[in-house]
């Protein structure tokens, strides 16, 4: 670094603490190391972290990192798994953990106003007692913010019925790149014009940053129902989905996990799943008494000509929670299984599951890299993970490709790039997969709309023009060192 | 250089450990640290992100890196929600002893810390002598002239405060290495009985209660001599060495004649540690087997009770009561349900469960009196929580927490008691 550019860094800093105050400005090199990272495969040092207190600070801090031409990058939780969090460019790391209040809960017209850095889990948590809930759940829910959720339209076991993110956000005060601050949606001012609201969600913190965000709160259902039914082979447990479906029905989620997965999560928590099965079926069925019921016998009617190995049925909470901690903890439990795994997230169309899950089990058996398939089956969100050791020469590189292959087999199908967990860094190659060079030029179209310097997440979502995905993956993973793969 | 080479060599860390952590984030909402600051330096992950940083060579081990370590409280609530099951203790644990070729610290206090982990904590004679003193200074009023005189707050701010941690001393001390306790009834087990370095002294009342709840349990109390400290506070600030002396010496004290009777421990940070001799000692050619086996016998006192399915005493207590998580018994030991089952069992009480009971409470051994700004702003917001709860009493299983908590409600001037589950359960044996 040079004297000017260091003397420039000094005085940012000065300014920024001057902004928040000295303990919530951290710019000390073992500091910085802190923030590199989020739950993806990528890394990069920004310059300095504010821990800013309201959307004041927020607008003030923007002002300055205009001033001095650098780039910023919100942060939530730094759950993320496709390194929208991270710091590519280096720049201002703005960390949303301070402003993590409930400001105002409306139990009468169902919603709740919370500052970004709340945590998913205790914005339900808070809300029980009063007989609501906040439904978007992704499984990372104990860790990742609302702000976060939105930025990646967040989705979970639970939006096969409720929708994602976006369904359940009515309104929301931002900051735009030039300081001003404004309000997106209802609540404030009615939503009359473009809907920017739904632009800003899902835009990965490229367009503007949340600062206040009001949600639609659900009631708890008078009843719920979680169904465990095991099969001998995935095409059973898919072509068991594909039945409900067809059948119209719309249960509160429909989770799916094959042998590798039943494998883990019994080693982690022992949920009860049945080790010989080739696949489990998680079902919950939530909404009056009678009708979850009903809708229960019609499901267990249509999973018997499957030939289920069993069926498990969990009515209070306890043994839901039961069947659900394995669920929820899967991810980290294929640690068990292999030293590295790579999660893949893409989407198809519900009725390409068996085609698609027997293309993925070909491709496990031509690499000879056991593939762990987790899947939303619900909505056909398919998570493959690709078990694998990074120690072993040449195994990044060919995992990376079998990624890429997957992806591709998804597109092919029908589908979508990415369920929920966003572009980022890490597909950003793979973006012309699915867009031509028009549906991209219309999209930074609208970037360049919100600002034209650039400065907010600067190189997320749109291609760097490296070309092949692999290549930019293969960088970061070089990058990030041993064992650092989701 | 010379740190350069040092860094190079990672030895002191298990990388197939170190690297099991995926980075996330799954922990960072049940660091008390984190909770407190919302820093990320302050968090498991941080941490651990420092410790591949320092072992992949692109960091130093700097004050500001060992300040984050020295920060945390070893709680062990990350290790118990991680989904990848990182053994954090581990980690952190082979890191403090690690530090200690690092640290620049004085003279003076450094002879004082190496005089008080090897020759105080470890040696009940010592020990004793100097809670007999603490024990003047407070009986004999000079305590309350001190207090009233604030005559430390000259000398310094930090003086003062370490002066508020002088334990509360319950009771006799609780002299009974090489004593045989018998239930007086045919047929009994006979288990044996940690009394472990601090607890004796401060708690003797409560160690008192604990014997009398397993001879009520039938069980035949036996207290070995030559046991002592079982190592914890050692290795927690970096004194992996004297902990493994320890455990050795109190393997042998308690397979003397008997090597299969269940140990059953009444403080929770002491079980937990001595759970983890077989890998504390692992690489030792002697003690390895011993160790593993000693640990298999080692039973948390909450644990024991609650599986002999003793009924509580005839007397009933009428008030509301909540229970604070002893970190090392529900992170460590994993036993949750164990202490509310038996506060649900006793005739009249209230139970209700604190809001975060399962975040520390920020004693942390000798933390509370070497990271009082930190040990404190953790304890403010259990104390609010507790404020909030409405309970009477506050229970738990542990003498850190015991006296945490005891300082923080007496500062805040709260009207709640705090009982050891147990000796609410022998409670319930006393004749009104
Ligand atoms: C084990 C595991 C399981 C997961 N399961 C799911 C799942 O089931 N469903 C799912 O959808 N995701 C899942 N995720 C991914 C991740 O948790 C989500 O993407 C989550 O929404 C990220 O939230 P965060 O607070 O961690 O945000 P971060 O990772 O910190 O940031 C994510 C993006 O949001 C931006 N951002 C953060 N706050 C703001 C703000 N206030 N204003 C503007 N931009 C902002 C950041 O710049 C970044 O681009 C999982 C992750 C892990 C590690
Ligand atoms: S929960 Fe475990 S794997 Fe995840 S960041 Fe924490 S220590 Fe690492
Ligand atoms: S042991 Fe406790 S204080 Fe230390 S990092 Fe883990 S959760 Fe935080």
């Amino acid at each position: 670094m040079s004297q000017s550019e260091l003397s420039e860094i000094n005085d940012l800093v000065a300014d920024l603490k001057n902004i928040v105050g000295g303990g919530y400005v951290l710019d000390d090199k073992a500091d910085l190391l802190v923030y590199e990272y989020d739950g993806s495969i990528d890394r990069g040092s920004p310059v300095v972290i504010v821990l800013p207190a309201s959307a004041t600070e927020i607008s003030s801090v923007l002002k300055l990192a205009r001033a001095h031409s650098i780039p910023v990058v919100a942060r939530g939780a730094g759950t993320g798994l496709s390194g929208g969090a991270i710091a590519e460019q280096g720049g201002i790391v703005i960390s949303m953990a301070r402003m993590n209040k409930i400001l105002e809960v409306n139990s009468d017209d169902r919603y709740a106003i919370v500052e970004p850095g709340v945590v998913n889990l205790d914005l339900s948590t808070h809300v029980g007692p009063q007989g609501l809930y906040y439904a978007p759940d992704p499984s990372s829910q104990r860790a990742c913010t609302i702000g976060g959720n939105i930025a990646e339209n967040a989705g979970g076991p639970h939006c096969l019925a409720y929708g994602v993110t976006t369904n359940h956000v009515l309104g929301m005060e931002v900051v735009l790149a030039d300081g001003s601050v404004t309000w997106f949606g209802e609540n404030e001012r009615d939503g009359v014009g473009y809907d920017l609201r739904g632009i800003t969600i899902g835009s990965e913190g490229t367009l503007a940053i949340v600062t206040k965000i009001s949600v639609r709160l659900l009631r708890s259902p008078e009843h719920v129902k979680t169904i465990l039914m095991a099969f001998e082979t995935i095409e059973d447990a898919s072509a068991a989905v594909t039945g409900i479906i067809g059948a119209g029905m719309v249960p509160a989620a429909i989770e799916m996990m094959d042998h590798f997965c039943i494998k883990a999560a019994e080693g982690a928590v022992g949920a009860g799943y049945p080790e010989g099965a080739g696949a489990v079926l998680l079902v919950e069925l939530d909404g009056l008494f009678e009708a979850v019921e009903e809708e229960y016998e019609e499901i267990e009617a249509i999973c018997r000509e499957f030939g289920p190995l069993e069926v498990r049925v969990a009515d209070d909470s306890l043994e839901r929670e039961k069947l659900w901690s394995g669920r929820k903890g899967v991810l980290g439990a294929l640690g068990r299984l292999a030293p590295n795994y790579y999660l893949v997230d893409g989407t198809i169309p519900r009725t390409k599951l068996v085609d698609v899950l027997r293309q993925i089990n070909e491709l496990s058996e031509r690499s000879g890299y056991p593939i762990a398939n987790l899947l939303h089956a619900g909505d056909g969100n398919l998570h493959p993970s690709i078990l694998f050791d990074e120690r072993k020469p040449g195994d990044v590189e060919n995992i990376l490709a079998i990624g890429s292959e997957i992806l591709r087999i998804c597109v092919e199908s029908g589908g979508v790039l990415s369920g929920e967990h966003g572009i980022g860094l890490e597909k950003q190659d793979q973006m012309p997969l699915m867009f031509s060079d028009e549906d991209m030029a219309t999209m930074s179209l609208l970037k360049i709309a919100f600002e034209t310097e650039d400065l907010l997440n600067p190189g997320k979502v749109f291609p760097t023009g490296a070309g092949c995905g692999d290549i930019s993956q293969a960088r970061a993973i070089a990058r990030v060192g041993p064992g650092a793969y989701i | 250089m010379v740190e350069a080479q040092q860094m190079s060599q990672p030895s002191w860390l298990n990388e197939s450990e170190l690297y099991k952590c995926v980075h996330c984030g799954f922990c960072l909402q049940a660091c008390p640290t984190y909770l407190a600051t919302g820093l990320e330096t302050e968090s498991p992950r941080g941490r651990i992100a420092l410790m591949k940083a320092v072992n992949e060579g692109r960091l130093e081990i700097s004050d500001q890196v060992m300040r984050h370590w020295d920060l945390c409280i070893q709680c062990r609530a990350c290790e118990d929600v991680c989904p990848s099951g990182v053994p954090y203790g581990n980690l952190i644990e082979s890191t403090m002893d690690r530090l200690r070729v690092h640290r620049k610290i004085g003279f003076v206090p450094r002879l004082a810390y190496e005089i008080s982990l090897r020759y105080l904590i470890p040696n009940q004679r010592n020990l004793a002598i100097v809670f007999s003193m603490m024990n003047f200074y407070i009986k004999s009023g000079l305590q309350k002239l001190v207090r009233k005189t604030k005559i430390l707050k000259l000398i310094s701010d930090r003086l003062e405060r370490l002066e508020k941690m002088t334990p509360s001393i319950n009771g006799k001390f609780f002299r009974a290495q090489g004593q045989f306790y018998s239930a007086d009834v045919e047929g009994t087990e006979k288990i044996q009985m940690l009394s472990g370095c601090v607890m004796p002294l401060t708690q003797g009342d409560q160690m008192r209660a604990a014997v009398r709840m397993l001879n009520r349990a039938n069980k035949d109390v036996e207290i070995p001599s030559n046991q002592g400290c079982c190592g914890a506070i050692n290795s927690h600030v970096g004194g992996l060495e004297k902990a493994k002396e320890l455990a050795r010496a109190n393997i042998d004290a308690f397979s003397k004649g008997n090597d299969s009777e269940p140990i059953v421990v009444a403080s929770a940070g002491c079980g937990a540690r001595m759970m983890e001799y077989g890998h504390l000692l692992s690489d030792d050619a002697d003690y390895a087997l011993k160790a593993v086996n000693f640990s298999k016998r080692v039973v948390d006192i909450n644990e024991f009770l609650d599986q002999s399915k003793l009924q509580p005493g005839e007397a009933s207590i009428h008030k509301i009561v909540t229970y604070q998580d002893s970190c090392h018994l529900a992170n460590v030991q994993k036993v949750k349900d164990a202490p509310r089952n038996l506060i649900k069992s006793i005739g009249g009480v209230d139970f209700c469960e604190l809001k975060g009971s399962n975040v520390c409470c920020g004693a942390g051994g000798t933390y509370m009196i070497t990271e009082p700004e930190m040990s404190e702003a953790v304890l403010t917001e259990k104390i609010r929580n507790l404020a909030d709860s409405g309970a009477d009493i506050i229970a738990t299983a542990n003498p850190g927490c015991f006296m945490q908590l005891d300082n923080g409600i007496k500062a805040a001037g709260l009207d709640v008691e705090v009982k050891y589950v147990t000796e609410l359960l022998d409670e319930t044996y006393k004749q009104k």
